[in-house]
């Protein structure tokens, strides 16, 4: 009889304090029944993997509307690979121009969710990541 | 089993995967607790719980520094609550503790309560003796923001602090029965708010009602496993006066004291051979939950869910009484 739940950490690395993205995706998740790890903002690549490693995560989502994403993405994989957390997937949301998605999925992020995505969309996006997975 | 061999030899990777097999309670939990348990017995359990906002997360991360610094390593495990709608979770006790992040001789453990009412999730019990096998000299275990009756740390844990914040009631509350009993050490935290001090004089009114923590003891009756408090005077536990402690976790006012008091705690505990019979009081509450669960699975297997089904219909439309219904399906059972 096991009780399997899907577990997302959510976070906001860099200097923005723009949450509120982050909220909304957080409270989505949990209305489709996954438990959401909430880090908050300000988060270190190293603080995320950590939290990731910790908390035995099924998918990490990221929060940048900085636009710093091009520095903080790829440090995050990196650090997430120190950690032996490889090929763990990785959403991001925030505003990312176009051309750079390509780059970040090229990178291994899983999939990139701008203004105006819905929220069904990304809950789907984790379920298929994860299913994939097992 | 490699993992938890990896788990023994200090793998983070692998204590974590643990936990998850034991929350999940996948068929190689079973086994890898079994494992694990002559591992068990060495940490110090300290529960931490008190009303939604009072400023347990805070408190935490200030302890576990404190501890840190006295050479123990700690273990975290911080129970939020589960959405009894959607069977989602928020969970959002690491906010508060970034101060740890970087410390390799901390782990924290963020849990839902899985519909679990009594403050903490079912299969808490076992991620804290996860954790105890790790090696961690302390584990903590935050509730659930937990109102007047959430009292289950109190058989989990060894030192028990229930933490109060100025402003949430008057002596009256501090009266009443539930959360405040199963305290060892008080804390208000928030301290530098003005009604603390009314605060701190509503518990001392109440401590000095009381005649110690109770203390429980299991007994038999009727074929069933209670909890009964010891009756006055056998308690040996009335030569720990509950102390109250002032602290304000964000400035880190009082929180040397209240780790000095914890480990005062910790040392009556042993030296007055309490320990061992909370330890005695726990395992018994134990056994007893996983029987009632056990047994509870193989009975409700012999219901009839098609009769039970019907029967939710004739009751929903008030042709058979509740008791009746159950009484049907008793007399069909397998």
């Amino acid at each position: 009889m096991t009780d399997r739940k899907i577990r997302v950490l959510i976070a906001k690395p860099g200097l923005d304090g723009h949450d509120r993205g982050a909220k909304v995706v957080a409270r989505a998740l949990r209305d489709a029944g996954m438990e959401v790890i909430y880090t908050g903002l300000r988060q270190t690549p190293e603080m995320i993997a950590e939290a990731a490693l910790q908390e035995d995560v099924d998918c990490i989502g990221l929060s940048i509307l900085s636009g710093a994403h091009m520095a903080l993405v790829p440090r995050i994989l990196e650090v997430l690979e120190e950690y032996e957390m490889t090929g763990i997937p990785v959403v991001l949301g925030g505003i990312i121009p176009d051309e750079d998605v390509a780059a970040l999925k090229e990178l291994g992020v899983t999939e990139v969710f701008g203004p105006g995505a819905i929220t069904v969309d990304i809950v789907q996006v984790i379920q298929k990541a994860v299913a994939a997975r097992e | 089993m490699t993992l938890v061999k990896e788990l023994l030899s200090g793998s983070k990777r692998a204590l974590a995967r643990v936990i998850s097999q034991v929350e999940n309670d996948a068929p190689a939990a079973h086994e890898a607790l079994a494992a694990l348990f002559p591992h068990t017995g060495h940490a110090h359990l300290v529960g931490v719980t008190g009303a939604p906002g009072t400023g347990k997360s805070t408190l935490v991360n200030c302890l576990t520094m404190a501890f840190r610094e006295r050479g123990d390593s700690v273990g975290i495990v911080a129970i939020d609550p589960t959405s009894p709608y959607s069977g989602g979770a928020i969970l959002g006790d690491r906010i508060r503790m970034r101060d740890l992040s970087g410390d390799s001789g901390v782990f924290i453990r963020s849990m839902a309560s899985r519909g679990s009412l009594g403050g903490i999730a079912r299969k808490t019990a076992d991620v804290v003796k996860v954790m105890d096998a790790a090696g961690f000299d302390i584990v903590v275990i935050e509730t659930v923001g937990a109102g007047q009756s959430e009292i289950e740390i109190a058989r989990l844990a060894q030192t028990v602090l229930v933490v109060e914040a100025p402003g949430l009631g008057d002596d009256i509350q501090a009266f009443k029965a539930g959360i405040l009993e199963i305290a060892d050490i008080l804390v208000v935290n928030k301290a530098d708010d003005p009604r603390a001090g009314n605060t701190e004089r509503a518990l001392k009114g109440m401590l000095e009602l009381a005649d110690g923590r109770h203390v429980e003891q299991m007994i038999w009756h009727h074929g069933m496993l209670i909890a009964a408090a010891m009756p006055a005077g056998s308690s040996t536990d009335e030569s720990w006066q509950v102390p109250i402690h002032l602290t304000n976790a964000i400035s880190g006012d009082g929180v040397t004291a209240l780790v000095n008091e914890i480990y005062n705690h910790r040392a009556y505990l042993n030296e007055s051979g309490e320990l061992s019979r909370r330890t005695y009081a726990r395992v018994a509450a134990e056994l007893d939950l996983q029987l009632r669960e056990h047994l509870m699975r193989r009975l409700l297997k012999g219901v009839d869910i098609e009769r039970l089904q019907s029967l939710i219909v004739e009751v929903a439309s008030r042709r058979t009484a509740p008791h009746q219904a159950v009484e049907t399906l008793l007399d069909h059972c397998e």
